[in-house]
């Protein structure tokens, strides 16, 4: 029996066989043929290896275990060469994981509805067929075809459909003010900028649905009398850009977008820009400028972007999930729509849920779904058992929600009633073993960080929040900071330009009125009582528990323990830098927080 | 020509033909485009890797616009910046969920094994150290995001493990250049 070096496993998976998975294994053989390899290299074929979605075709390499993927013909020759002849391992065909697992989006769990993430992970994000094939670009066909712009309006006006942004403006109301200007040249923007930290629901609806934002906004353009529409997306999100621009291809191929959709006398055609790291052009007006070209600083409004937006032309800006839903409606009709919700928040809302929860990732649930059900429920509840202490929505601009509020229905108006808002979506779990006013401090670094220093209260006033804040966390808090939080808290809102400023302060004041008593600790008993905030505190190795395994020692960064070999370790308090490194590494659980 | 073309430093990418080639290509495509100024700044920072200020002069230069215009969008936005990094850049996730999931701690072992600051670049050139904004990632907080790569769950003494992916990368292209 021949005796071969390699093994080369080329999946012949239906869908790798339809994007030319023969034709590799023709190319294979030839190459090998023509390098000499054909009694050291043998091929297989085998069943399916990767994800076809994302993969297709691909082949696998043994014993090296090496995967490549997305080949084609013309990537064998080199291949061949490269791997077997020169034994290097060809990285640019190594298949890429997906970007981010799909641990980020599971199966619909039972009180989900998905309705903006029904196609996420089920079709094939670069293919306008498989988009086709979930009846997309129906609802364009009909709303061009059979509806007027006029009926279009009315028809999402009835869905109840709010802008999915953050502050929950009425969708169809906001195209209606922008049809109404008279003006010939106007412009729809897709807010693609998702810069609150922990919020992805947007890059996930862009990355592996961009057909229906693309759809959504051709139908607003429509409804308002849009010939161009840009979408500004985030730089941080390079495959969401990649995408994108496939699908606007594709559609324009189609027919979908450009002169004459679909035979009408309606043109219209889409555009993506970047962003370029700055978390204020996720404001309307600042996004604007950015996309002129220009800083992202925020306008004074009014005027109003549906008045005078891009270029000083009338422009509606809405929201990546505000336009995925759009198709949804107009095809299953408004009363299908509103049929899910509260009074007055109508239809689904997608939620990226992250810390302290069991099931971090996507849902997508109905608004008036208790916040105990989301985290409980769907979220499996607190991760290793620790109990509930807050859970914080709506972004930087958001603010924390204590356990008592567990059974609060979610919906514009009931966040807004406890001093948080929806924002776009984040939601971030945190257990009891979490400093509030550590939180409060992240948020505000955050902010002040990111204050495009427009208006002095939001540039100065952030910046002297974070001093006091940093000052409580090290201890060092005098009596009156929490007086003096407050009222710096009331001038940044009242004073600040954009929402920015007017939002900044809310994770401060919601820590400070369900978690007020953690200030009085830090303050008047130096005392931090969930144990974080590095000045407060000191860890300790206890005795017996120790075995003396030396994981610890070899990871402090700053060589702060020592102790022999089976012998328990000790810290040196003044060495220690107090970044629970030790604590994590242990895997006795032999550390301890004093 | 230009006066302040010849006051540009060699090593600057204008100065450099095959760079200035990849400067020219980008300007006339998109000089024209309303709004431009962003998509040309994304391209250079991208292609160039940096923003240096004769580029902003150059750029200035070719779109008729002052060069304070220029400077001003690149010192506005955080992605740009005015001289190059590293050939590999580590970004720490700052996100909420990673600063809760232990970025910090992460940071402080990055810093003990490269010895810089976030913000810094390893002496050799090879790998920049940077912070960064959520990057969407977040159900797998801490992350780390490596070039383009995202590695998340990442715990301290797997820390090292990832550097080493960086240098494998580096030695193979010297490998291969060999
Ligand atoms: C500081 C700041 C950041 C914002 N970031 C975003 C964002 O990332 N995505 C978004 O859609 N809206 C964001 N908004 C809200 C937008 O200004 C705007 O309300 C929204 O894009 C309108 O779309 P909608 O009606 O569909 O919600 C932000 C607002 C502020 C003040
Ligand atoms: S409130 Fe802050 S971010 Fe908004 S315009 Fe003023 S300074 Fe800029
Ligand atoms: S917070 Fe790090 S990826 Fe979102």
């Amino acid at each position: 029996m021949a005796f071969y070096r390699s093994h080369i496993l080329v999946s012949v998976d239906p869908k790798c066989l339809k994007k030319g998975a023969h034709e590799i294994l023709d190319a294979l053989q030839d190459e090998l043929v023509a390098n000499g390899l054909v009694d050291e290299v043998q091929v297989l074929e085998t069943s399916r290896i990767g994800d076809p979605d994302l993969h297709a075709p691909d082949l696998m390499v043994y014993p090296d275990g090496v995967h490549y993927a997305n080949l084609s013909v013309d990537d064998i020759p080199f291949l061949v060469e490269e791997h077997f002849l020169k034994g290097r391992i060809v990285e640019k065909l190594k298949a890429r994981e997906r970007l981010v697992s799909d641990e980020e989006l599971s199966a619909p769990k039972s009180k989900e509805v998905r309705v903006v993430l029904r196609n996420c992970g089920k079709i094939d994000p670069n293919n306008i067929e498989e988009y086709i094939a979930e009846d997309g670009y129906m609802a364009l066909a009909k709303a061009l075809t059979e509806m007027t712009p006029e009926t279009v309006i009315d028809t999402v006006m009835q869905s109840g459909l709010r802008g999915r942004g953050g502050a929950g403006f009425l969708t169809a109301q906001k195209w209606k003010l922008t049809r109404q200007v008279p003006e010939k040249i106007k412009y729809v923007g897709c807010n693609a900028d998702e810069g609150d930290p922990g919020a992805f629901m947007n890059r996930r609806v862009l990355e592996s649905d961009p057909h229906a934002v693309v759809e959504g906004m051709t139908i607003a353009a429509y409804a308002i009398g849009a010939s161009r529409g840009y979408i500004y997306c985030r730089a941080e999100y390079p495959l969401a850009v990649k995408t994108l621009n496939i699908a606007i291809m594709q559609a324009r191929e189609f027919g979908f977008l450009g002169k004459n959709i679909m035979g009408t006398d309606f043109s219209f055609d889409l555009e993506v820009r970047m962003g370029a790291g700055a978390f204020v052009c996720g404001e309307e007006t600042a996004l604007m400028s950015s996309i002129e070209g220009k800083r992202g600083e925020p306008r004074p409004r009014p005027p109003f972007p549906s008045v005078k937006g891009l270029w000083g032309k009338p422009t509606n800006i809405n929201n990546v999930e505000t336009y995925a839903n759009v198709p949804q409606i107009i095809l299953r009709g408004p009363q299908w729509y509103a049929s899910m919700g509260t009074e007055k928040s109508k239809g689904t809302k997608t939620f990226a849920m992250a810390g302290d929860v069991k099931n971090t990732g996507l849902i997508e649930v109905p608004f008036g779904i208790t916040l105990r059900e989301i985290v409980y429920d769907i979220g499996g509840g607190i991760k290793d058992d620790k109990g509930f202490k807050a859970i914080q929505t709506g972004g930087p601009m958001g603010g924390f929600i204590p356990a008592e509020y567990l059974d609060l229905p979610v919906d514009y108006e009931a966040l807004a009633s406890v001093g948080s808002i929806m924002g776009s979506g984040g939601m971030i779990v945190v257990d009891d073993e979490t400093c509030m006013v550590d939180m409060a401090r992240f948020f505000m670094e955050f902010t002040q960080d990111e204050s495009c220093g427009k208006c002095v209260p939001c540039r100065v006033g952030t910046r002297r929040l974070l001093e006091i804040l940093t000052r409580i966390c090290e201890g060092k808090g005098q009596d009156g900071d929490i007086e003096r939080l407050e009222e710096l808290s009331e001038e940044i809102r009242a004073a600040s330009l954009c929402g920015l400023g007017q939002g900044a302060p809310n994770p401060v004041i919601t820590a400070l009125k369900y978690f007020r008593q953690e200030y009085e600790a830090h303050i008047y008993e130096k005392r931090c009582p969930a144990k974080v905030c590095r000045a407060l505190i000191t860890y300790e190795i206890i005795d017996g528990v120790c075995t003396g395994c030396t994981v610890c020692a070899r990871n402090c960064p700053v060589n702060a323990i020592s102790g022999e070999r089976r012998q328990t370790h000790i810290i040196d308090p003044d060495t220690c830098i107090r970044c629970g490194i030790c604590m994590q590494v242990c895997n006795f659980n032999a550390i301890r927080i004093n | 020509m230009l006066k302040f073309l010849e006051s540009v430093p060699a090593n600057d990418p204008v100065a450099k033909p095959e760079q200035r080639q990849i400067i020219d290509r980008i300007l006339n495509e998109n000089k024209n485009l309303p709004g431009g100024l962003m998509v040309i700044l994304n391209e250079l920072q991208n292609q160039i890797g940096f923003v240096s200020p004769s580029m902003q002069q150059y750029v200035a230069y070719r779109m008729r616009i002052p060069v304070s215009t220029v400077h001003g969008v690149v010192s506005f936005y955080s992605f740009f910046t005015t001289t190059p990094r590293g050939r590999h850049t580590i970004k720490f996730c700052m996100g909420t969920a990673c600063y809760v999931g232990g970025v910090p701690q992460l940071i402080e072992k990055a810093k003990q094994i490269l010895g810089v600051d976030p913000g810094q670049t390893t002496p050799d050139g090879n790998i920049t150290v940077e912070l960064c904004r959520c990057v969407g990632a977040c159900s797998q907080a801490p992350v780390v995001v490596v070039d383009e790569e995202i590695h998340g769950r990442v715990r301290p003494n797997k820390f090292p493990q990832i550097l080493r992916t960086v240098q494998d990368k580096e030695k193979q292209i010297s490998e291969q250049a060999a």
